[in-house]
């Protein structure tokens, strides 16, 4: 693979197996009392989050210390540093630690393929503006193998605010590229033009969502509707929540947090046992394990660590 | 012997040297005068004296002879949108190198805009960037002054007060009029000032925080888009309150479908416009925006290939009269922000001829005959003498050898800044020689002609 990860179409479908494979046996050490694996012992991590985030950071800083790596953070959300002329100044000089490589975090799409023409450091995104967030992604594909082994053939429903929403990006890559069908779902003013074009289908409501196998709801901010994208709260909730009502049995349900509850879900289904969105932040730590293993250490069987 | 003027009272350009030059055996065309074949072009004291065929006639002593065979000699170009960022933002670009840029493009005359810090809107600005072309512009320079006070979109300027003080016609470029009203006003207005009113047409309503074409690619990146429709609906109404006022306007950068079809309507409905299209509309698509490269963000933004192909018609039928560049220089550290948060503009002066002579002649998509007519088309729509190939005419040419390729990029830029969009691509078509109002502006390295502009 390349030495980066900045969208899911860096990886073919081989690479996301490679991924969840390595993932599959660090969850495995998770289950151990001693967590820890050798592996990016006396290498550095340089965690670079230009926008607020909990599980993401937190995972990422867990994944590298379980690997025995030092860990940097840098947290600078919402400040007036994070322009294009500092990030650049930033990245050179954190790279001036060599550090073996930077996890970033930005407002803004494009930005991870920027610091990887600045430093010689492997580049992961930790997610770029409504881009991409493809470590989201394949927690997200890692999640639902673990639940059902297989993706191919499944029938994917994502619900809610496509538009801004990076995890939709990935996602509807990921899951197409490992055998799912995927339909996007949500109000029109929120669904983007020519969607279609990612390979997945589209619709305005949720009449259909029975034929889901898979639903994965998207978060819903409160600015939207100021925004004028939905006329109000609670005509978004008549028609887009997701709540026990609205889906039968065998269905699973996911999200990526976090929730806004009783508005894109409802209370009791985020709480009901057919939700995995704990198991999504579980598999977070492994699979991010994965993506650092897999760009810092490469190809060597993972047995020799694990 | 005296300098050869532009030939017009509102171009101005710093004194020249009248050329002495017999450029042999070169493949000359004219669409205008329909010459479209090898000659001998002497020029003597900045004008053409004598054309005749090949091999035929012999340099005056001191006079130097440029052989051209198998190269092209057409009429310089003229590019009627520009950005020479003067005065205040002179670490993008200056006059000294924007008609340096202009030169190595082939262009004999440019048309700057006046969104510059402070804008052009009042006469003692436009007085000063009109000294300072008379200083260092190497070409024949124009300019546009503002429709309303700081392009606030509220006040009109003194519009006659600035087309007597040299201004040919008035733009709010860079931002739309997006009061019907104001611009309704500076349309009857234009019937004591003069001067072509000319727009950028977009309706904020429509393109929002846009940052590229809204379709299939901005959906994939995740960048918000800016619809057709921002355009095309303001070429509309536009060109009704022309017609209704007996306006006359014209539209700049046409980048969408709609907009050449809403241009088209409003021809045939009797409306006094015009419409001009850039290089980068007519080569590229937002299919080139997929890596995120800043330096591919520009307004109008790429569209889509329907779009692209609508523009190029528009271009062959004549609904679009002339190539424009919107030259649009940016500084390093600008363009390096994240896409989102970078300018918009491509610089396009150097590469206008051989990216459309790449993309558009050598596929056979358009004859070059009609590439060259709308490359000269430009100035004309302001009244600005257009430049011919024929005896007694001020020398406005350029030599053109259209079997070297060359990479973007790779030998410099003579703009200040070097955000092409083309960069890093391979194009068929140098230029090699332009001459501008008599005056030899740039000869390329290898030319063995001295000159005060040569560059790599």
């Amino acid at each position: 693979m390349s030495c980066h990860l900045i969208t899911i179409d860096d990886l073919d479908r081989a690479g996301i197996e490679r991924i969840l494979a390595r993932a599959q046996s660090f969850a495995e050490v998770s289950g151990r009392e001693i967590k820890k694996v050798p592996a990016l012992k006396g290498r550095t991590v340089v965690n670079l989050f230009y926008e607020s985030s909990t599980r993401t950071s937190s995972s990422f800083e867990l994944a590298a210390k379980r690997l025995s790596a030092d860990v940097v953070s840098i947290r600078s959300a919402g400040s007036a540093v994070d322009k294009g002329e500092s990030l650049r100044d930033t990245v050179q000089t954190l790279s001036a630690y060599d550090p073996a490589a930077i996890v970033i975090r930005s407002p803004y799409a494009g930005a991870a393929q920027q610091v990887a023409g600045w430093t010689d450091a492997a580049v992961i995104n930790a997610g770029d503006g409504k881009h991409e967030h493809p470590t989201q992604a394949l927690l997200d594909v890692f999640t639902l193998k673990q639940r059902l082994g297989t993706l191919d053939g499944l029938n994917i429903w994502i619900v809610g605010d496509v538009l801004h929403s990076r995890v939709a990006r990935s996602d509807i890559h990921a899951f197409q590229r490992m055998g799912a069908k995927v339909t996007v779902a949500g109000p029109p003013t929120l669904i983007p033009r020519d969607i279609e074009a990612l390979g997945c289908a589209a619709t305005a409501s949720l009449q259909d969502l029975h034929e889901a196998d898979v639903v994965y709801v998207l978060r819903m901010q409160n600015e939207r509707m100021h925004e004028a994208y939905v006329p109000s709260l609670r005509e978004y909730i008549q028609r887009y929540q997701v709540n026990l009502p609205r889906l039968r049995a065998g269905q699973l349900l996911m999200h990526p947090g976090p929730v806004n509850r009783g508005v894109e879900l409802s209370a009791d289904a985020i709480d009901s046992d057919v939700a995995l969105i704990g198991a999504q932040v579980k598999s977070g730590v492994a699979v991010r394990m994965a993506v650092l293993y897999d760009l810092l250490v490469g190809a060597p069987a993972l047995q020799a660590v694990a | 012997m005296s300098a050869i003027t532009a030939n017009h009272p509102k171009l101005f350009h710093r004194a020249g040297q009248p050329a002495e030059l017999l450029i042999r055996e070169a493949h000359v065309l004219d669409p205008r005068t329909g010459l479209d074949e090898a000659r001998d072009i002497l020029i003597r004291d900045g004008r053409i004296a004598e054309l005749a065929p090949p091999g035929t006639l012999s340099a005056p002593s001191g006079a130097p002879t440029v052989e051209a065979a198998g190269k092209h000699v057409f009429p310089a170009f003229v590019d009627p949108h520009v950005h020479l960022r003067t005065p205040g933002q002179e670490y993008k670009e200056n006059i000294d190198t924007g008609t340096m840029a202009a030169a190595v493009g082939g262009f004999c005359q440019v048309i700057a805009m006046p969104n510059t810090a402070p804008t052009i809107d009042q006469v003692s600005v436009l007085a000063a960037v009109v000294a300072t072309a008379g200083e260092q512009a190497r070409v024949p320079t124009g300019f546009l002054a503002s429709i309303t006070v700081g392009l606030q979109g509220s006040e009109l300027t003194e519009m006659a007060a600035l087309a007597d003080g040299g201004a040919l016609g008035f733009t709010d470029d860079g931002k739309p009029v997006t009061s019907a009203g104001v611009l309704r006003k500076a349309l009857q207005y234009q019937r004591l000032a003069g001067g072509v009113i000319a727009l950028h047409e977009e309706d904020p309503a429509l393109s929002g925080d846009g940052v590229m074409h809204e379709g299939a690619v901005s959906t994939r990146l995740g960048v918000a888009g800016i619809p057709s429709i921002s355009e095309s609906t303001y070429v509309a109404r536009d060109a009704a309150i022309a017609r209704y006022e007996g306006a006359r306007v014209h539209f700049q950068h046409l980048s969408s479908a709609e907009s050449v079809q809403a241009l088209a309507a409003a021809r045939e409905g009797g409306a006094r416009v015009s419409g001009e299209a850039t290089p980068h509309h007519l080569t590229l698509t937002d299919e080139a925006v997929l890596g995120l490269d800043s330096n591919l963000k520009m307004n109008p933004p790429l569209r889509a290939e329907a779009d692209r192909q609508a523009v190029i018609e528009g271009l062959r039928s004549g609904v679009i009269e002339c190539i424009a560049t919107d030259h649009a220089p940016h500084a390093r550290h600008e363009k390096e922000m994240p896409f989102e948060l970078a300018p918009m503009g491509t610089t396009g002066l150097e590469t206008s001829f051989a990216s459309i002579y790449t993309e558009l002649v050598r596929p056979g998509v358009l004859p070059l005959s009609l590439v060259v007519e709308r490359i000269t088309a430009g100035g004309a729509l302001y009244g600005l003498p257009i430049p011919k190939i024929a005896v007694d005419e001020p020398a406005n040419v350029v030599l053109v050898n259209l079997e070297r390729d060359w990479v973007v990029g790779e030998g410099g830029y003579a703009s200040r800044s070097e955000n092409c969009c083309f960069r890093g691509r391979r194009l068929s078509g140098i230029v090699e020689l332009t001459v501008a109002a008599g005056t030899l502006v740039f000869a390329s390295r290898g030319s063995s002609i001295a000159t005060p502009t040569e560059v790599a």
